[in-house]
């Protein structure tokens, strides 16, 4: 299975170097300042999690990495180049609201940008849909409308869709959020799947504490724009030292 | 005199079938240009440079905001002036199609802006290229939206055709005023004119009622 996946490792990219890099990246919308000079980085292959409360910048910053937003100070580089549309495209990025194509087909959904972004033939994109979408267990609804799908299944055709580009980095923002709460656990299962067993670098907003705390190498806890404590899952939610972090997680357990 | 005259019914009637043709195929070629203008004007409207903005939005606002019978007597009386000559069906089709264009443009401009944001972010976070998007996510889930909304364009233009009998195309309403000139009887000309007209338009429109339905989630 681990063949389906991405395992892209490009020769400037040194393993364990860093991929993501925010220099005092400042974000304001009017007269609010959402982010304040942030830095932070993430590494090669690692999975960092942010957390914090609702309306504290963790969106934004995803939306930044994906170009969605630029940056009103500051500097973005991924994998050591200053972020523009080439560079975006070692980025993957799910949605808390899918966004999947209506118009299309599951299959056409995954093949669609392999062909007309990276040039793939249509033989060679359709190959690597079906393992993506074999992968997430949905092997037999290659020909479905995304409509027909339940909100679980669409959102792993969604990650299969992302996959499909062999980004470097995988940007999940909240993708469960907007689930039925049955159909949780199916996606979360697909992501520690791939979490496990591929050296993708992920970058994940979720409130699902436990899949954070099984996934991540690094938790950065955020409040107010800034990151205000970072550090391994255990460290984060064994014992935070910040009592902002112990109010936010005692609030969502 | 009777009131009603079967058998000159039946005497007029290949005339006006006839003029039905003529009718009906200004009112299809007048909307595939109507359909195919329109969403130049929408996408026109939409660019960043205001260089096309503004010019091609002050076009579609005069166009808009004029009679359609004035814009067909400027092509047949004018353009011709100008050494420009079209065929009066050409002419018809022409002053149609223009003139619903400016109508078309703002059900596409609506069916545009009614595709979720979320789209558009997907697209970008596949660095899916800018003509790609609008081809193949864009326009085909804003044109499923407004398909109904074009069709009533198309009656509504459908029942307009009869203003180019004034630049002597020869649909059914000229034909009818023919045969009445001729006969000095209007009465059976017309009211079967009349009659053709509410049975295509009401089925039709009809039909997209019921396709508004079946397309509106
Ligand atoms: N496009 C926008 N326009 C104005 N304000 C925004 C916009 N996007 C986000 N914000 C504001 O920025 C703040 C941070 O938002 P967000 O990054 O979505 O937070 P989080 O994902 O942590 O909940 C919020 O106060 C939100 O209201
Ligand atoms: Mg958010």
């Amino acid at each position: 299975m681990a063949t389906d996946i991405p395992h892209q490792t490009t020769s400037e990219t040194t393993a364990g170097g860093e991929l993501v890099r925010f220099e005092k990246v400042t974000k304001r919308f009017g007269a609010t300042t959402v982010l304040d000079r942030l830095d932070f980085t993430v590494s090669q292959g690692k999975h960092v999690t942010l957390i914090g409360p609702s309306g504290s910048g963790k969106t934004t910053i995803l939306r930044l990495l994906m170009t969605l937003l630029t940056p009103d100070d500051g500097r973005i580089l991924v994998d050591g180049q200053p972020l523009d549309a080439e560079v975006r495209k070692k980025i993957g990025m799910v949605f808390q609201q899918f966004n999947l194509f209506p118009n299309m087909r599951v299959l056409r959904n995954v093949t669609e940008a392999p062909v007309h972004v990276l040039g793939l033939s249509k033989d060679e994109a359709v190959e690597r849909a079906k393992g993506l979408l074999e992968m997430v267990g949905l092997g037999g609804k290659l020909d479905a409308y995304p409509t027909q799908l339940s909100g679980g299944q669409q959102q792993r055709v969604a990650i299969a869709r992302a996959l499909a580009m062999r980004p470097q980095v995988l940007l999940l923002d909240e993708v469960t959020s907007a689930l039925d709460p049955e159909l949780v656990a199916g996606v979360l299962d697909v992501l520690r799947d791939i979490a496990r067993s591929t050296d993708i670098t992920m970058l994940c907003v979720t409130h699902e504490m436990n899949f954070a705390r099984d996934i991540s190498d690094r938790v950065l806890m955020f409040d107010e724009g800034r990151v205000i404590e970072s550090g391994p899952p255990e460290q984060i939610f064994g014992a935070p030292e910040h009592e902002r972090t112990r109010e936010f997680l005692s609030a969502v357990h | 005199m009777k009131t009603w005259d079967w058998s000159y019914t039946g005497h007029v009637l290949p005339d006006l079938l006839r003029g039905l043709l003529v009718t009906l195929e200004a009112t299809a070629l007048g909307s595939v240009l109507a359909f195919l203008l329109g969403l130049v004007w929408a996408l026109a409207l939409r660019t960043p440079t205001r260089w096309v903005r503004w010019p091609v939005g002050a076009v579609v606002e005069f166009i808009r905001n004029t009679p359609l019978l004035v814009q067909l007597f400027f092509l047949f009386y004018v353009l011709p002036t100008a050494g420009i000559t079209f065929s009066p069906l050409t002419t018809g089709v022409i002053g149609l199609g223009l003139h619903y264009s400016t109508y078309t443009a703002e059900v596409y401009r609506a069916g545009i802006d009614g595709v979720p944001v979320g789209q558009w972010e997907a697209a970008t976070a596949l660095s899916l290229p800018r003509r790609r998007t609008w081809i193949a996510v864009i326009l085909p889930q804003a044109i499923r939206r407004v398909v109904p909304a074009l069709g009533n364009y198309v009656i509504a233009m459908f029942k307009d055709t009869p203003m180019l009998a004034a630049i002597t195309v020869l649909d059914m309403l000229k034909q009818a005023e023919e045969a009445g000139a001729e006969s000095f009887r209007y009465t059976e000309p017309i009211t079967v004119v009349g009659l053709l007209f509410v049975l295509i338009a009401y089925p039709t429109s009809l039909l997209m009622r019921a396709l508004e339905r079946r397309l509106g989630n």
